[in-house]
């Protein structure tokens, strides 16, 4: 069945029109006078050749550009691997303290303390007690400082995972566990079959943002000594008095998070949808 | 008797939701339970399938004490079926994982056996095609079938049915009606809190009125809902003619 728009409604059509294509071109405007004036502002200045200098060098950033290369692929291992641990950490953790009776309180006392204790403390110093005071112990079979940086930042993001991770048990609604007990499940089968899968997909958004956070503060391991992209970048910087590895190591984190990123928006527009198509 | 409730209190805070009902049922017996929104019928029946925990008096089932603190809640849950009057599926779940997921789980039947019987009760209750589905993707009334289907595939002893209708779109009511007529029709035994006064009058063998957390009257359909002999019984009933629902 074919339609053709009332009078009205063409009216109506145009005039969208007309205000999107205005909408198009006051938003050009206005950005290519925004970029005219960064730009000349910032090589206007009266500085600007040193900072291009030492900061922008083209034949520095290609002398250091495989060191800090070789880094980042410890970043990427190290996001991994501390990714994959912290959310079964946090997801142990955020399971833990959802359980109830006095049998469990010792358990759920610990989960809780330490998940206020780890969120308030900085990583910086999780790092150094990790790193230069598990050693200091001199214990038989300590780890390598790159597995003690490893378990600082684990620890760490574990205590804010458990926290995403519990919000989302919380959001499932009781009736949900009524209906599944009611068939006969258990309290573990009710968690693992009916809360659990719902809880994850609903935080997905919040959980993937903090992988985001955690790409970039791998690099904090640096300060226990392992030669990361951003140690690397240091080396050179060290070297050559010229922060242009800096700016090599920050360009390099910005692309390695554009996927991650990509993928977070990806999944929040899609639960968006998801929520507003209801239920 | 297959359930029989005695002397069960249930207190919220300082509101006594129960007090001191009895209740009994006999096998293959479908029993209407109504009063006014809050009389406690549904709180009766989650205490029978234990998901609320009595403040007293007891409750067997097949001359079984489940109300005994040692009794383990899980195994007797799976001779109790219950729907509920929001459906309560799973909503990451298809209408067949829905159903099979007790049968799977819960009784340690293979996945193909569980899933052949769901659609044997799906092809029956004309749903088949919506094996797949998302619940989302369901209608009211469909979810509610699904609903019923998933309790109905533990083959319990006992089916509980909250409201089930309530929740419905006036013209999806009658598709669950019917279903529940045909298990009716089956031998199930079912003790069901109803609004519906005519479906009522038309499936159950009996029909207990719930005023002040006691049965205050019961008997067959014709004689509760046509000559009640208590006073509070006749003034709800009026009530619901009122509303044009009898």
């Amino acid at each position: 069945m074919s339609h053709t728009p009332s009078t009205r409604q063409q009216e109506r059509i145009a005039y969208r029109r007309g205000r999107a294509v205005r909408s198009v071109l006051l938003a050009a405007t206005s950005t290519a006078v925004v970029g005219t004036v960064l730009a000349v502002g910032i090589t206007g200045a009266p500085g600007w050749d040193r900072v291009k200098e030492s900061f922008f060098d083209p034949d520095t950033a290609v002398e250091y550009l495989p060191e800090i290369l070789d880094g980042l692929w410890l970043n990427v291992k190290l996001l991994v691997v501390c990714a994959t641990c912290a959310m079964t950490l946090g997801l142990l953790i955020a399971v833990l303290r959802t359980l109830r009776g006095p049998v469990f309180f010792p358990v759920r006392a610990l989960a809780t303390g330490y998940t206020y204790s780890f969120r308030g403390l900085p990583l910086i110093i999780v790092i150094y007690l990790f790193a230069f005071g598990v050693p200091g112990l001199r214990l038989q079979g300590t780890p390598d400082v790159l597995v003690l940086g490893a378990a600082a930042i684990t620890v760490t993001y574990g205590a804010y995972l458990a926290e995403v991770f519990r919000a989302g048990i919380e959001s499932v609604h009781p009736s949900q566990i009524a209906a599944a007990r009611s068939l006969g499940l258990s309290y573990r089968q009710a968690m693992r079959h009916v809360v659990l899968p719902q809880a994850v997909r609903r935080v997905a958004p919040p959980l993937l943002n903090d992988t985001v956070a955690l790409q970039k503060d791998v690099g904090l391991i640096s300060l226990a000594g392992p030669i990361d992209a951003i140690r690397a970048a240091q080396i050179g910087v060290a070297q050559n008095a010229d922060f242009t590895p800096y700016v090599v190591a920050g360009v390099l984190f910005v692309l390695l998070a554009l996927p991650l990123i990509a993928v977070t928006d990806w999944v929040t527009l899609r639960a968006a949808r998801r929520q507003n198509a209801g239920s | 008797m297959l359930l029989e409730i005695d002397k069960v209190r249930k207190v919220f805070g300082d509101h006594v939701i129960l007090d001191g009902l009895d209740l009994s049922v006999a096998e293959h017996e479908v029993v209407a339970l109504i009063g006014a929104s809050g009389s406690g019928k549904s709180t009766l029946l989650r205490c029978v399938n234990l998901l609320t925990e009595v403040d007293d008096g007891t409750i067997h089932l097949d001359g079984e004490e489940i109300t005994d603190p040692r009794a383990d809640p899980d195994l007797i849950r799976r001779r109790i079926g219950l729907v509920f009057q929001s459906y309560n599926l799973f909503p990451h779940m298809t209408v067949l994982d829905n159903i099979t997921l007790a049968p799977v789980r819960v009784h340690r039947r293979s996945s193909g056996d569980a899933k052949a019987q769901a659609m044997q009760w799906l092809d029956r209750v004309g749903l088949a095609e919506k094996a797949g589905a998302y619940p989302d993707r369901l209608s009211g009334g469909q979810q509610q079938r699904v609903a019923i289907v998933r309790a109905l595939v533990n083959n319990p002893r006992l089916l509980l049915l909250d409201e089930v209708t309530s929740a419905l779109d006036p013209e999806l009511v009658g598709e669950v009606l019917t279903m529940i007529r045909e298990l009716k029709n089956d031998g199930m035994t079912m003790v069901l809190a109803t609004h519906e006064m005519g479906f009522a009058k038309q499936v159950a063998d009996r029909v207990a009125f719930l005023d002040g957390g006691r049965v205050l009257e019961q008997g067959p359909p014709e004689q509760v809902l046509g000559d009640p002999v208590e006073p509070r019984t006749r003034q709800f009933l009026a009530r619901i003619i009122e509303a044009g629902r009898l």
